[in-house]
């Protein structure tokens, strides 16, 4: 469907959580959910029932009737997921939907997707935590100043660009030079080396032997390195 | 620019009216509080200015001065209720709230959140109105059933005001800016429509103008002859004059807005 066209046909079938919970004000927990119904054309006493589900998939029950302004922020995000999830979205888009929430209330927020997903949902989501994207994506995409850099599966991305692991260790004329020969794939990273490595114990067992090293840490590679790598580790804006 | 773009008429859809019961459903909420004004402010005009002031004032055009204002008061709350929920209303829901943003989401589209502000605005009115009627009434300073027309013309003067708000709403760089265009329009409308003294004691340059800019003064004219029941034919220019100026100015309006919120 063109979406130039078929614009209302599309949010029909479309959920949308917004960056900003930008929640009735004017309304409690329950009324926002059967206000929003309407847009939908979701007839009264279906809506009624659909909030009640909806209520309880994101553990707001005992919320229903306080007004929104005083919900903390993670009850709030999980009502703005509710409220996306009225009409049954085969497509659900989130703009940074665990930003600013507290550790449990963001695995709260992932279970959820993840059950979602299971469903047959699609999502899309683009957030600026690393492991959330790990935890939740198929397929990701890196972009940079609104280029895409590279896509494909975490794993894969990891697996590409970094190897599976990282050995860390601090920076020193020795160690590099020590490094170079060995023709390492390394970056000097301040006062520290990133080795990057699909043979950790190797590599580690190389420098304590080789390198006179003070220091080794050894750790599995993640999104987060790739991101960096592909970015750069300059501070934006 | 392309000012044809400012004049494109809206797509009125079911989905202004969802918007509509949305505003509705707020303003039932607080029910109680938001009946008492309609009831209270004819209350006090009546007894400052219709039996303060009026007690200095013999009669104008041969009516006494208590029931020369009555329908001045009604046309205020008709202009304010609408103009007040559209400019302040509005941008408060637009831009403090977002209530706009979460709405556009779904299938709504613009056209349907600003037009049903739009009738929202004008629902405002119509109820300051009806409410303010039996007010009024229980003076003997208004005459039926001729004053029962008001109810149906408040919705469209209503219009008029609610889509003025909007462009407000639509234009304004901040909040604490609306207060200018009160200041330089709302304002003097308040003062210079022949509400509180006819018109024709201003000089003749100043009677045109008023009749070619102020809305009110048409509104003024209109509901005075339905609370005098003095209908007849020649309301009907005032009357197209509304209608007129009110669809140019609700286009334009949603139009505004659309471009305040596209960008």
């Amino acid at each position: 469907m063109d979406v130039n066209v078929h614009q209302r046909e599309i949010k029909f079938k479309m959920g949308v959580v917004p960056q900003e919970n930008n929640l009735d004000p004017d309304f409690t927990v329950y009324e926002n959910l059967l206000i929003f119904s309407r847009y939908f054309d979701i007839p009264e006493d279906e809506a009624k029932k659909r909030v009640d589900e909806l209520l309880e998939f994101v553990h707001l029950e005992e919320r229903r009737d306080t007004m929104t302004d005083s919900l903390s922020g993670g009850l709030k995000r999980r009502l703005v997921l509710a409220r996306a999830l009225i009409n049954r979205p085969r497509l659900l888009i989130l703009d940074e939907p665990t930003v600013g929430l507290d550790p449990q209330s963001r695995h709260l927020m992932w279970d959820k997707l993840k059950g979602l997903k299971k469903q047959g949902v699609t999502i899309v989501l683009t957030t600026h935590y690393l492991e959330e994207a790990s935890q939740l994506c198929d397929r990701l995409v890196i972009m940079d100043n609104g280029k895409i850099l590279v896509e494909g599966s975490p794993t894969d991305l990891i697996q590409e660009h970094i190897g599976s692991a990282i050995v860390e260790t601090d920076n020193d004329p020795n160690i590099i030079s020590c490094l170079d020969v060995h023709q390492a794939n390394y970056e000097v990273l301040g006062d520290e080396i990133q080795i990057y490595t699909d043979k950790p114990q190797e590599v580690t067992d190389h420098l304590l032997s080789e390198c006179k090293l003070t220091s080794v840490t050894a750790r599995t590679a993640t999104l987060e390195d790739v991101f960096l790598k592909l970015t750069g580790r300059k501070l934006r804006e | 620019m392309d000012i044809g773009m400012y004049f494109k008429p809206p797509e009125l859809t079911s989905g202004a009216f969802k918007v509509w019961r949305r505003n509705k459903d707020v303003f039932m909420k607080n029910v109680k509080l938001n009946f008492l004004p309609p009831f209270i402010e004819p209350l006090l005009y009546l007894f400052a200015m219709g039996f303060g002031l009026g007690l200095f004032i013999e009669e104008i055009d041969g009516v006494p001065y208590a029931k020369f204002i009555a329908p001045a008061l009604i046309s205020v709350s008709v202009m304010y209720g609408a103009f007040f929920e559209c400019s302040y209303g509005s941008y408060v829901r637009m831009y403090y709230q977002k209530t706009f943003d979460a709405i556009i989401a779904t299938p709504l589209s613009i056209e349907d959140v600003i037009i049903g502000e739009l009738l929202w605005g004008a629902t405002r009115s119509t109820i300051s109105a009806t409410l303010m009627l039996p007010v009024i009434a229980l003076f003997g300073l208004i005459t039926f059933p001729h004053s029962l027309l008001i109810i149906p013309f408040a919705f469209l003067a209503g219009l008029l005001f609610a889509s003025l708000g909007m462009c407000i709403a639509a234009v304004t760089p901040n909040i604490m800016s609306i207060n200018y265009p009160i200041l330089l329009f709302i304002t003097p409308m308040f003062l210079f429509s022949g509400t509180f003294f006819p018109l024709n004691v201003l000089p003749e340059i100043v009677q045109y103008i008023a009749l070619a800019i102020l809305p009110l003064t048409h509104v003024v004219i209109i509901i005075r002859a339905l609370t005098f029941g003095t209908p007849g034919w020649f309301l009907l220019t005032n009357l197209l004059w509304i209608l007129v100026v009110c669809a140019i100015v609700f286009v334009i309006s949603v139009n505004l807005m659309k471009k305040r919120l596209v960008i």
